[in-house]
Order: C-alpha cells, then sequence, then structure tokens
C-alpha cells in the first residue's frame, strides 16, 4: 500500500469541495478516462474583485489524486486570479504532507487543472503540453521515463554520467541503472534512425564501464560537449570522440552482436582507459588550465596526442615566454598524475 | 480501520494466503530441533531427510506426478519460471523462438521482454478474447520447429480464466516444441493430474496454497532435457543448487496433503460464494460486470469492473471498511497502464481502472462475502458522485471536454 500522509488519507476520506458548482464562471478540465486520471476544477470568481469565492472539484482517480483536487479547492478559495497563478504542484503536495514520488503527477493534473480554469476565466488560449510521463526510472529523484527522453534528445545525451548530470535520474541509489541504460540505449537508436546523432555516437546497452571504486581513477569524464576540439591533424591517430569507448570486457559477450561493432578491442593502456578515453582526459585538464594562461595574457591548446607524447600549440605571452619550460611542465606533470604513466608535453606551431 | 468489531475480510489470495496453522505446527520443529543438514550423514541430517522425501511424495500427490523425482524445489513460482524458460533455451540449440501468451505474469513477460530484447529470442505473444480465452488460431499458426518452447498459464491470476493446457502442451509436442506451463493459481485450486497430460514443465508457488512463503517448485516430466538454472551443490539431484530450505518444504508438504484432501468440497463452496459474490455486486450496483471466461475459471476468483471509477480509490474505502481485495488499476502499481490483462481482453479503460479482484480462499465465509454486499454500494456510489464522468445517477463519459489530455 502507498505510503500516503495523514492528511492525504484525511483528504481522500473526507474530501473538502466535492461535488458540482453550478454557478461557477471558470471551468478546466484535464485529464482523461484512458489514462486513468481526470480533474474537473469548478471556480466562482467574483468579477469584480477577481477573487475565487468558491472552488469544486470532480474527479476520477486514485486516492492522491482526489486528495490533491481537494487540497487544491481549498488553497484557492480565497485568492485572487492573480495569486492563484502563482500556484505550483509543489504547494499542493507540500499543503498535503508531501506525496510519494510516483504520485507526484496527480498534483501536477492539479496544478494544470487551475491554470486550464484561469485561462477559461481570462478566455486565454492554451499551450498544448507534451504530458506524457512514462514509467518512474529512478524513485530517489522521482524522475519518469518521459523527462529523461526529453534530456537526452534535447541534449544528445549518449553516456550514462551525462543522464545523470542533466535528469538525476540514476544519481541515487543507482538501482534503476538497468532500465536506464535500456531507455539511454532505445531512444539514441532513435535518433540515429532520425538523423540527430552518428551511428559511432550512440550508446549501446552493456557499453559503460563498471563503476569504478578507486576515486583516483574513479573521476566521472563529463565527455566534453563539443567546446575543445583540438584542431584536427592529418595524422592525428586519436580522433576525440563524445562517446565511451567500451573496455573490453565480460559486458560484450551475452549481446554479441549488436555490441561486437562499436567495442572493437581497443587496447587497454596503464591507466586502463582506451586511447580516444585518454585523449578525453588531457583534452579536459588542458581545458581547465587555460583560464591560468589567459589571465597572463597567454593561451594553450591541445594539438594531438601520440602514445606518451601531448603536443600543445603555445600562443600569445606564452609563446617563446621564459617560463614555457615551466608551463610545459606543469602541464605533463598533471596529465602524468592523472593517467598513471609517464607523459611528455611538447609545444608545436599551430597549423 | 472503523470497524473495530468486526474482524477484517481477507479476499486478496490470489496475492498470498494465510499459511494454516497446522502447517506452521509442523515446520517449527525444523528451526531449532531437526535443523540438521539433510545432506549430512550424521542424525541430524537424517531425520530431515526423511520429512523432505515425505513432504515431496505429498506435493507429488497434489499435481499427481508420476515420480517424486519430477519434483524440483525452487524459491518460487518467478525462479521456476526463469529456469524452464532458459533451461528449454539451452538444451534445444536452434530453436530460438518462444510461444507464450499475451495475459501472463510479469514472470514470464518480463523475462521474454529480455530475451527478445538482448538474447537474440524471438517471442509470439498470443492474443486473447474478449473472455480472456486463448486465440488457438494465432497459436497454431506460431507453431514451427523453430519453437522452442511453448509456456501457457494454467489459469490467469487476475481473471481466473483457465486456459486448456493438455491440449496446447499436445499442439506443442507435434512441432517438437517442449510445453511449459505456470501453474501458480491454478495448483490447489484445480484437479491436477500430470502424468496423464503431456506436459513437460509446471511451475507453483507453495504461498498460493496456504504454505510459506519463498517456496515453489518446477515439475520436470522424466527424460525432458534440462539444464539448471543454480548450479552448485548436488541438491535436487543437482538440478537446483543450494542448501533445502527444510522448514518450508515441510511446510509445503503439509500444505499439499490438507489442500488435496478436501479439494473437491472447498472447490464447489467457493464457487458458490463467488457467484453470490458476483451476482450480489452486479445486481445492486450498476455499470459493471464480471469480467474472464464465465464457463472455464478458477472457483476462487471474481474480478468485477466498475466503470468511471478508479481502483485504487476503490480499495482504500475497502480497506478503511475491512475489506482486503486488488486491483488491475494502474495506480496500485506505480505504472501508469492499466492491466495489461484487461487491455489484452480489450476490456474498455473506462472499466479496467476501475477493475477490482475479490479471491476467495477455503477461509473464505458467507458472512464475509455478505459484507461485502453491503459496504460495496456506497463506496462506488460515493466515488461515482465525485467522478466527472458521472452525473445525478447516470454515466456521462461524454460531458467532459479536458484542456489536456
Amino acid at each position: 500500500m502507498w505510503d500516503y500522509s495523514d492528511k492525504v488519507k484525511d483528504y481522500f476520506f473526507n474530501p473538502r469541495n466535492a461535488g458540482a458548482l453550478v454557478d461557477a464562471n471558470a471551468v478546466g478540465e484535464v485529464g482523461s478516462l484512458s489514462c486513468g486520471d481526470a480533474l474537473k476544477l469548478m471556480l466562482k470568481v467574483n468579477p469584480a474583485t477577481e477573487v475565487i469565492e468558491d472552488a469544486k472539484f470532480q474527479t476520477f482517480g486514485c486516492g492522491s489524486a482526489i486528495a490533491s483536487s481537494s487540497a487544491l479547492t481549498e488553497l484557492v478559495i480565497g485568492k485572487t486570479i492573480a495569486e492563484a497563478r502563482q500556484l505550483t504542484n509543489q504547494d499542493i503536495a507540500e499543503f498535503l504532507g508531501g506525496l510519494p514520488p510516483e504520485k507526484m503527477h496527480c498534483s501536477v493534473m492539479g496544478q494544470e487543472a487551475l491554470t486550464a480554469a484561469v485561462a477559461a476565466y481570462m478566455g486565454e488560449e492554451l499551450d498544448e503540453d507534451d504530458h506524457e510521463e512514462g514509467a518512474l526510472i529512478c524513485k530517489c529523484f522521482g524522475v519518469d521515463a518521459g523527462m529523461i527522453e526529453r534530456a537526452i534528445r534535447t541534449n544528445k545525451l549518449t553516456t550514462l554520467e551525462m543522464v545523470t548530470f542533466y535528469t538525476k535520474a540514476g544519481g541515487g541509489c543507482n538501482s534503476c541503472r538497468e532500465p536506464l541504460e535500456e531507455l539511454l540505449a532505445d531512444t539514441n537508436t532513435a535518433m540515429v534512425a532520425e538523423g540527430l546523432i552518428k551511428p559511432e555516437e550512440a550508446y549501446v546497452f552493456g557499453a559503460a564501464p563498471k563503476p569504478q571504486k578507486k576515486k583516483a581513477q574513479g573521476f566521472v569524464i563529463p565527455d566534453m560537449p563539443p567546446a575543445p576540439k583540438p584542431p584536427a591533424q592529418p595524422s592525428a591517430p586519436v580522433q576525440i570522440e563524445p562517446i565511451q569507448i567500451a573496455v573490453p570486457g565480460p559486458s560484450a559477450a551475452p549481446a554479441a552482436v549488436a555490441v561486437a561493432e562499436v567495442a572493437a578491442p581497443v587496447p587497454a593502456l596503464a591507466s586502463g582507459l582506451s586511447p580516444a578515453k585518454e585523449a578525453i582526459v588531457v583534452a579536459k585538464i588542458i581545458e581547465e588550465m587555460r583560464p591560468t594562461f589567459r589571465r597572463d595574457g597567454g593561451d594553450v591548446e591541445l594539438v594531438d596526442m601520440e602514445g606518451s607524447l601531448v603536443l600543445v600549440s603555445l600562443v600569445g605571452a606564452c609563446s617563446g615566454c621564459q617560463l614555457a619550460a615551466s608551463t610545459l611542465g606543469g602541464i605533463a606533470k598533471v596529465i602524468t598524475e592523472t593517467l598513471g604513466r609517464p607523459i611528455r608535453v611538447m609545444p608545436v606551431a599551430k597549423s | 480501520m472503523k470497524d473495530t468489531a468486526l474482524p477484517p475480510v481477507y479476499l486478496d489470495n490470489n496475492a498470498t494466503t494465510r499459511v494454516f496453522p497446522e502447517v506452521v505446527e509442523a515446520m517449527l520443529p525444523y528451526f531449532t530441533e531437526q535443523f540438521g543438514n539433510a545432506s549430512s550423514i550424521h542424525a541430524f541430517g537424517a531425520e530431515v531427510g526423511d520429512a523432505l522425501r515425505q513432504a515431496r511424495k505429498s506435493l507429488q500427490a497434489l499435481i499427481g506426478a508420476e515420480f517424486d523425482h519430477e519434483i524440483i524445489f525452487t524459491s518460487g513460482g518467478s525462479e521456476s519460471n526463469n529456469t524452464a524458460i532458459r533451461s528449454a533455451l539451452q538444451v534445444q540449440p536452434g530453436r530460438t523462438e518462444i510461444i507464450t501468451s499475451m495475459v501472463e505474469h510479469p514472470a514470464i513477460l518480463s523475462l521474454c521482454d529480455w530475451l527478445e530484447k538482448h538474447e537474440g529470442v524471438t517471442i509470439h505473444r498470443i492474443p486473447v478474447d474478449k473472455l480472456g480465452r486463448l486465440d488457438l488460431d494465432a497459436y497454431r499458426a506460431a507453431l514451427s520447429d523453430k519453437v522452442a518452447l511453448v509456456s501457457f498459464m494454467w489459469a490467469n491470476n487476475e481473471t481466473g480464466t483457465v486456459f486448456p493446457v493438455d491440449g496446447l502442451a499436445e499442439l506443442a509436442h507435434e512441432v517438437g516444441a517442449l510445453f511449459h506451463t505456470d501453474a501458480v493459481q491454478a495448483v490447489g485450486k484445480l484437479p491436477i493430474d500430470l502424468k496423464t497430460t503431456e506436459i513437460d514443465m509446471l511451475s507453483l508457488s507453495s504461498h498460493k496454497f496456504h504454505g510459506p512463503k519463498g517456496l515453489g517448485a518446477l515439475y520436470l516430466r522424466k527424460g525432458t532435457r534440462f539444464r539448471p538454472l543454480l548450479r552448485g551443490g548436488h541438491q535436487e539431484r543437482g538440478r537446483r543448487a543450494g542448501t533445502e530450505n527444510a522448514p518450508a518444504i515441510i511446510g509445503l508438504g503439509k500444505a499439499a496433503e490438507m489442500t488435496l484432501a478436501t479439494m473437491a468440497e472447498d472447490s464447489a463452496r467457493m464457487t458458490a460464494l463467488r457467484d453470490r459474490l458476483e451476482k450480489g455486486l452486479v445486481q445492486s450496483v450498476g455499470h459493471c460486470f464480471v469480467t474472464g471466461d464465465p464457463h472455464d475459471r478458477l472457483p476462487n476468483t471474481a474480478t468485477v469492473a466498475f466503470e468511471y471509477i478508479e481502483g485504487e480509490a476503490i480499495l482504500l474505502k475497502l480497506n478503511q471498511a475491512g475489506i482486503a481485495a486488488s486491483s488491475g488499476s494502474a495506480c496500485t502499481s506505480g505504472s501508469l497502464e492499466p492491466s495489461h490483462v484487461l487491455r489484452a481482453m480489450d476490456i474498455p479503460f473506462t472499466a479496467a481502472h476501475g477493475a477490482i479482484r475479490f479471491s476467495l480462499s477455503r477461509e473464505t465465509t458467507e458472512a464475509e462475502i455478505d459484507r461485502v454486499l453491503e459496504v460495496m454500494p456506497g463506496i462506488i456510489a460515493g466515488l461515482r458522485e465525485m467522478s466527472p464522468f458521472w452525473s445525478e445517477g447516470g454515466a456521462q463519459p461524454d460531458g467532459f471536454n479536458p484542456a489536456y489530455a
């Protein structure tokens, strides 16, 4: 049984303002029989003062839908239209002493009914909203499939880490990892079909590296949205791609066919990262150090990375500066520490 | 609860049942006195071994298995189902298809979804008609020499509709496929005599017929090729590793024995009570109907769909009146879709959201049924008063024009 607050139970078993309001002059209807939730909110607004003098509801729905509807009527009575417009679904949930995450949509329905009723009173048109929700994926933060899919599509997300950054889903107990992976893989596949992302960028189910234990190597690489693209050198052996290349491992086995194409064995380096991933790490480090150089009137850019050699171009005050050597040494030190193997940094002329 | 004077009425026996006191009594010594591991050579182990043998024989009698070694104890119906399906695929390389129905329990359907999506298995989900009966033509059409396993439930957990599994098994064998049935709801409620059927595998669960939770069994017909799901020790003849849950197995044996002893009269009594409940509800509450196959269903299951109201609200009100039932409503499960079973039966959304399942047990009394009949009309009327699809005693599904749908 749901973990309803006493106030939710009270408002379900003894609903206030249930029934039809005969002299209503603002009515909002939301939901439908098919989705299992429907609410008709009826308001009586004083045209002179714009104060909501009475409100009643009729609801088809579960216990929390009825409680949310009733709470809504209590919240709006006595408010002006302008004040009522400020009301959010959070206000409804708070009024009821909270709702289970799966049931937050009940409060959203209340807010939508209010918006619809106010719009009807003012004679305004309503924007179509995409009221899709889908299954609740992340129970820790109450994130549903619809919201995750929108975030993936809007931001062209292709890794689990980025999905968590954008939506919080999976950021708690991480029990939802499997459904989250499936959703990301499916959405990416659809995006490839629609030409929104390239096939090689798409996340492949089962391709995520295992959660790493040691903090030292475990920092998450938010695979840098296109920002620090190093100038492509014809000779560049490593192309920085905004995807997680699968670390060859057991994960590839069961899903064999699909994975095989992407997860072609990449030689693992001392850092445990593939060359592509190391390049991403290096690009990130240099990107983070750039502000320091810029303050001194110079700049540094990653040109290429080949084995233990990192090629950078120094411009402005840095170029030819006496301190260039120590600058390069500083970059080399950070990269060496991060990758766990010796790295040399060489300045090259920018083509 | 308001009616503190009256004991609660439990009508959710398809979810789980009360463990019989005699079953608890039979189990207790095996926690503290005869706690030995049946695999051990000493006296502690031997006593347990005897009791396990007896329990296996009792279950053998309940399901009419030819041999007691055709029974493999597992952790429950879900494990039995997973074992059966995976085993059938593994022993028949080259056969990569599974036939099942659209109304199976999630223990079958979600595994099939996974196999289809990630392990290259083709799944045929056979539809049902409005009474929940299997579309036999679709089944025949799906059969081929590519099919490794046919898995149909014996009786549906939501509507009680019974599938003719012995005939379905014969059809499966015509193309050389194995046949499995999820009989979790049927065992203990219907007479079962496996030795006269062609069923190869059957899943059952102890807590559905007054045994303890966390225990089930897989029936595996002698000679059926098999691959274990759990490997390890030699328990269950190497077919399911892990130290036997001895107290639970002994409890299951006792429950099987008791259930079989009185099955015929219990079944007749439950059928009469179920019919009384259904008739009473349909007569006293308008706009509602009984779901499932009226001619062939479990004696204990009545699922009634009430139009224009939502199931969870009904359950909360019933709970307040001291009555426990369940619903096919989306809101009780956390998903947003109503019951896949009712939707597969093409029950309209108007009613699927308001479907309530009452599942009786042999302990259910006439007085309890009458209490439901007493409170139900008031609950339904009260919620319909609040429904925007209802106005002045009549349905108004068209009088509602939502801005957002």
